[in-house]
Order: structure tokens, then C-alpha cells, then sequence
């Protein structure tokens, strides 16, 4: 598959350790054919996203959120929360009113 | 006729009279779900039992006397994105396959205390990503014009479930045309709101800066009264808005004399089917003689809105979804030894793979060295999108194209191509970068599949889309055709 995606000028391909490193930030467990499925799809989709680089953007400020929305601040007061019976209702594993997860340290 | 396919308005008449009463009507609809979701397959969950009970209440509070509202004791379906507090809420995927939510959305507590009866939870792509709810993680929804064909997505249960009578009307949701397009495949009236019209609280986030939860109906008067319901500022969603919601209702007028109407010749390009071009100039003959004036212009942009969205859009869904970790609620990865493993075997096995495919993308588009030559750029170039509609809406008051390329295309048509399939967003998209409401309405057929009309509108104006839309529909026939599911009725109306 041929390329695409700029960075910095050279032409960079997502490459299967790419595709890896990614795969850890966004804790997937991938599967060896899911790997070899993600490298050549993602560089498909980027190969299209590059169209995106014909346009000059120059001074052209982002747009995150189409409102012209500002901090919704309310008063500090203490209102009901979630009991906490309701809360662990969808736990998979809790104990004691606690989640209960595989050792962290 | 049978009961189940009259429009909402029809039903509400039929409880005032006394000529049917909610149980009755709630039992039709049991009924016909019964009868033709082996074919159609719209629900993930039907709620019986709540419905039936719901519709007791309602007949109860008609016993003594109460007038009921204009909404009161109708059944309807909701997306299964929209939490229902203590039935179970799945985003058609195995991650939340037996969640439970414990709180309510907004949109369904206003619907509750309409009286209205919910009958279930409708099918969907997981996590509302996809245009063909292939992507359920429980089964295919077919869509009832030909079972052959897919429905749209993401929201296909609903729409599917209005066309095939299952429900009065739904709610769906909207991220990049997920309404407006399994309506228009399905022949019903769908609207995505301007972002900010109609409360997310309990809405199941995707893309949270682009989401937007909609009515899907079998007509006009129908969808601008589920409006008049759900709409409104709400302070548990931040980026709701306190428009001064009006009545809806109030632009059921049957009048677009010397209404401005832009057709963007960027959206009826190429790719489009000639059998919906077709449909969608016979649509602009009609409002032209109808008192419009009609007039080509451009959205120049637009070829950049599809990957614009698509970065934007699985940016903001690998950071909503990075929540699914096994821990607090939802699926989890078994035999793991230590936290990482154990979040990264529940996401690898409780994700669907276009759902991964999304979240991959995200992280890459957001991850280091990348952030400014993908998201930071797609969201300047979501400035620029924004930016021509505005002057377009300086010059006309709504824009007119065809939803979607096609009609309903078959099962496996383009599953296997996740870029064809992006690709067939390219009416709907740019609108919700832009923010804008749209509609669209049944305009037309191509062979036996519907065609639908897409009206978009400025920010906040869905008024003049109804009025546009109920004009056209005053005017034309298509909505009142349906689809022949080879099922009988009795002489009371009910199916067999």
C-alpha cells in the first residue's frame, strides 16, 4: 500500500509497530491478524485524510465546539449522589463496597 | 387499517374519543411487534411489562376524567444509547451487554412524564458507529422495503421500527447522519436537532461535540410534537442551550411562498445515483411550484468534510470510550494478571472490530506528533465548513440535497470496506460539524427502496425546517406509503 500522511515534510507510513504502540496507548489487545487488518485499513483511511494537507489552513483558528460556550459554573452546594449499593450494581467484581480489580503494584 | 399504522396524532384522537384505550393500543403494538420482528429484528429488548403498565396508568388518569396530552399513552421505542434507569441499556455491543443504568436520561424522564409507553430498546451500531447497524454486536435489522437491505445506520432499529409499525415514533441519535440516514432508507421523517437543542445527559457518549438525540417519525406534525417534548435547556448537560424552546407545532403551515432555497452542487456529485437525482429534482419542481425560489450554489469545502469529521469524530471517541476498562460497570477480559492486561483483554474482547477501528485511528490522530498535522487541522478545517454555511444561510433560508448517495444498499455491500462506507456520509457530515438542524423526509422511490429529502437549516431554525418540510408533505403522498410485510390484519385491526 502506498503511502501517505505528512509529518514534517517526509511522507510517513503507519507501519506495523505503529499500528503496536498505538494499539498500547488505547489499551487493545490486538491479535496478529487485527494487526496486519489495522495497518493496511488505517493507512487507507489516512491515505484519504491526506487531502487535508492541499488546504491552506494558515490562520484559520480551530473550532472544538460550535457554541460560543463558556464555563456553566452553579453554587457549591452539596447535593444527593449515587448511593453507593447503586453503584457497584454494574461492578463486574466488587467486595466490601469496593471495585475489585487484579493487583496494580 | 391497522392501528399500529396511523400516526401518532391519529392515536392521540382515537384515546380522546374513547374509541381505543392505551392498553388496547400498547397490546396492537405487542402484537404487531410479535408479528413481524422475525423479519425486521428492530428491538434488542422488548419491555412488555413496563409498557403494559405504563398504558394502565394512563387508561387510569383517562377513567377520572383527565384529558390526555398529546403524547400520553402512545408507544414508542428508544435507540439503546439512551440510558433508561433500571432497564438494561446495551449500545448493541458485548461491553454493555448487561449494563443497568442507574440514572435516567432527559429526553426519557420528559417522555415519562408525558405518558408516553415505552416498549423497548431499539437496535443500533455499537456505539452508534456505522451506517448499516451491521456493526450490532446482536443481530442485523433489516429494512422492511427489502429485507435484503440494510436499514442505514447507526440508527437502523429505529428507523426500521417506525417504517414496519413497531412504534409510533422513536428516538435516535445523530453523530454524522446516523438519523437522517436510516430514515431517508426507510421512508420515515427524521430531524438531528441543532447541537444544543435537545439535552446528551444519559445520552451514551461518541463523539460528544458532535452527538445530538432526534425524533424519527412516520410524518411531520408527528416528529415537531416529540420535539416539543424532548427539546429544551437542561442543567445537567453543559452544553445544552436555553434558546427559548418555541412550539413546534406553531410552523405546520402549509406556505413556503417566496421561501429562498439553495441547492450546494457539491452534494449531487458523481457518485450519485441517478435514480436519486431523479427524485430529489422532481422534489425541487414541487417546491418550486409550491412558491419557492430555487438556486444552485456552493458549500466549497465540502470534499473536505468527510475526513475532517472522521478525525475529529474518533478523537473524541477514543477518549469517551477509554472509560470501558472492566472495572466500574460493563464487560470483563477474564484470566488477566495484572491491571493493564486485564483492561486491554476486556477492551479486545468486549469492543467490536469498528469500534477498535475507531478508537485506533483517535488515539494515532491525537497521539504525539500527530496532534497538529490531524485533529488540529481538522478542526481549522471544521472552521472553514462552518464557515460556508454561514454564508450560505446569508443568502438562503434552507439548503436542499439528497441524504445519502444511494438508497438502502445490501447486507455485505460495503462491510468490507470501512472507506466506501465513510464515504456514503457525505451529505450528512458536514452538517453536524457545522452544528446545524437537518431533516429528512420521505421524497420519492427508487425501484422499491425510499428516497429521502435532506433540508438543512441555521442554527436553532428547525421552525422553518417543519415548515418546509410540512409543506412538501401536504403536498405529495409519499409519506403514506408503506412497506408489505406479508402480514395479515384482523377485522379489530390487529395483526395476525
Amino acid at each position: 500500500m502506498a503511502v501517505e500522511g505528512k509529518r514534517g515534510g517526509e511522507r510517513v507510513k503507519i507501519s506495523r509497530s505503529d499500528v503496536e504502540h498505538v494499539a498500547l496507548l488505547a489499551r487493545l489487545e490486538l491479535t496478529e491478524p487485527e494487526i496486519e487488518m489495522f495497518t493496511e485499513q488505517l493507512n487507507s483511511i489516512l491515505e484519504y485524510a491526506a487531502v487535508l494537507e492541499q488546504l491552506n489552513t494558515d490562520g484559520v483558528s480551530p473550532t472544538a465546539h460550535v457554541l460560543p460556550l463558556h464555563n456553566v459554573l452553579r453554587e457549591d452546594v452539596v447535593r444527593p449522589s449515587l448511593e453507593q449499593e447503586k453503584a457497584l450494581m454494574n461492578a463486574p467484581d466488587a467486595e466490601n463496597g469496593f471495585f475489585r480489580v487484579p493487583r496494580i503494584v | 387499517m391497522d392501528i399500529t399504522a396511523k400516526t401518532a396524532v391519529e392515536m392521540h384522537d382515537l384515546l380522546v374519543a374513547k374509541e381505543v384505550s392505551a392498553v388496547e393500543l400498547t397490546k396492537a403494538f405487542i402484537e404487531r411487534i410479535r408479528a413481524v420482528e422475525e423479519k425486521v429484528s428492530a428491538y434488542v429488548s422488548v419491555s412488555e411489562d413496563l409498557a403494559l403498565k405504563q398504558a394502565g396508568q394512563v387508561d387510569a388518569r383517562i377513567a377520572r376524567g383527565e384529558t390526555p396530552g398529546s403524547l400520553e399513552g402512545i408507544p414508542m421505542g428508544l435507540k439503546d444509547n439512551i440510558c433508561t434507569k433500571g432497564m438494561r441499556t446495551t449500545c448493541s455491543s458485548k461491553m454493555l451487554e448487561n449494563f443497568v443504568p442507574p440514572f435516567e436520561a432527559t429526553v426519557t424522564e420528559r417522555l415519562r412524564k408525558a405518558g408516553t409507553i415505552c416498549l423497548g430498546k431499539l437496535n443500533m451500531d455499537e456505539f452508534a458507529m456505522g451506517s448499516s447497524t451491521e456493526n450490532s454486536h446482536f443481530r442485523f435489522t433489516r429494512n422492511p422495503w427489502d429485507l435484503a437491505c440494510v436499514p442505514g445506520g447507526s440508527s437502523g432499529g429505529p428507523a426500521a421500527a417506525v417504517a414496519a409499525d413497531e412504534a409510533a415514533y422513536s428516538l435516535g441519535s445523530d453523530t454524522g447522519g446516523s438519523i437522517r440516514q436510516p430514515a431517508a432508507f426507510c421512508g420515515v421523517v427524521g430531524l438531528k436537532p441543532t447541537y444544543g437543542a435537545v439535552s446528551r445527559y444519559g445520552l451514551i457518549a461518541y463523539a460528544s461535540s458532535l452527538d445530538q438525540i432526534g425524533p424519527v417519525s412516520k410524518d411531520v406534525r408527528d416528529n415537531a410534537l416529540v420535539m416539543n417534548c424532548i427539546a429544551g435547556y437542561d442543567a445537567k448537560d453543559s452544553t445544552s442551550v436555553n434558546y427559548g424552546k418555541p412550539d413546534y407545532t406553531q410552523f405546520l403551515v402549509d406556505d413556503i411562498q417566496g421561501l429562498r432555497i439553495g441547492i450546494p452542487r457539491e452534494y449531487l456529485g458523481d457518485g450519485t445515483d441517478p435514480r436519486v437525482a431523479e427524485v430529489i429534482r422532481k422534489a425541487v419542481g414541487i417546491l418550486q411550484d409550491l412558491g419557492a425560489q430555487v438556486d444552485e450554489c456552493s458549500l466549497p469545502h465540502t470534499e473536505y468534510a468527510i475526513p475532517a469529521y472522521y478525525l475529529i469524530a474518533t478523537a473524541e471517541c477514543s477518549s469517551n470510550l477509554a472509560r470501558y476498562d472492566g472495572v466500574g460497570f460493563g464487560y470483563r477480559g477474564g484470566g488477566a494478571e495484572d491491571i493493564v492486561d486485564m483492561v486491554s483483554k476486556t477492551r479486545a474482547e468486549g469492543f467490536g472490530p469498528e469500534v477498535k477501528r475507531r478508537i485506533m485511528l483517535g488515539t494515532y490522530a491525537l497521539s504525539s506528533g500527530y496532534y497538529d498535522a490531524y485533529y488540529l487541522k481538522a478542526q481549522k478545517v471544521r472552521t472553514l465548513i462552518k464557515g460556508d454555511f454561514d454564508r450560505a444561510f446569508a443568502e438562503y433560508d434552507v439548503l436542499l440535497s439528497p441524504v445519502a448517495p444511494t438508497p438502502a444498499f445490501k447486507f455485505g455491500e460495503k462491510s468490507s470496506d470501512p472507506l466506501a462506507m465513510y464515504l456514503s456520509d457525505v451529505c450528512t457530515v458536514p452538517v453536524n460539524l457545522a452544528g446545524i438542524p437537518a431533516i429528512t423526509l420521505p421524497a420519492g422511490f427508487a425501484g422499491v427502496l425510499p428516497v429521502g429529502l435532506h433540508l438543512m437549516g441555521k442554527a436553532f431554525d428547525e421552525g422553518t425546517l417543519y415548515r418546509v418540510a410540512y409543506t412538501f408533505e401536504q403536498n405529495t403522498e409519499f409519506h403514506k406509503a408503506k412497506p408489505d410485510l406479508g402480514v395479515e390484519v384482523r377485522a379489530d385491526g390487529l395483526a395476525r
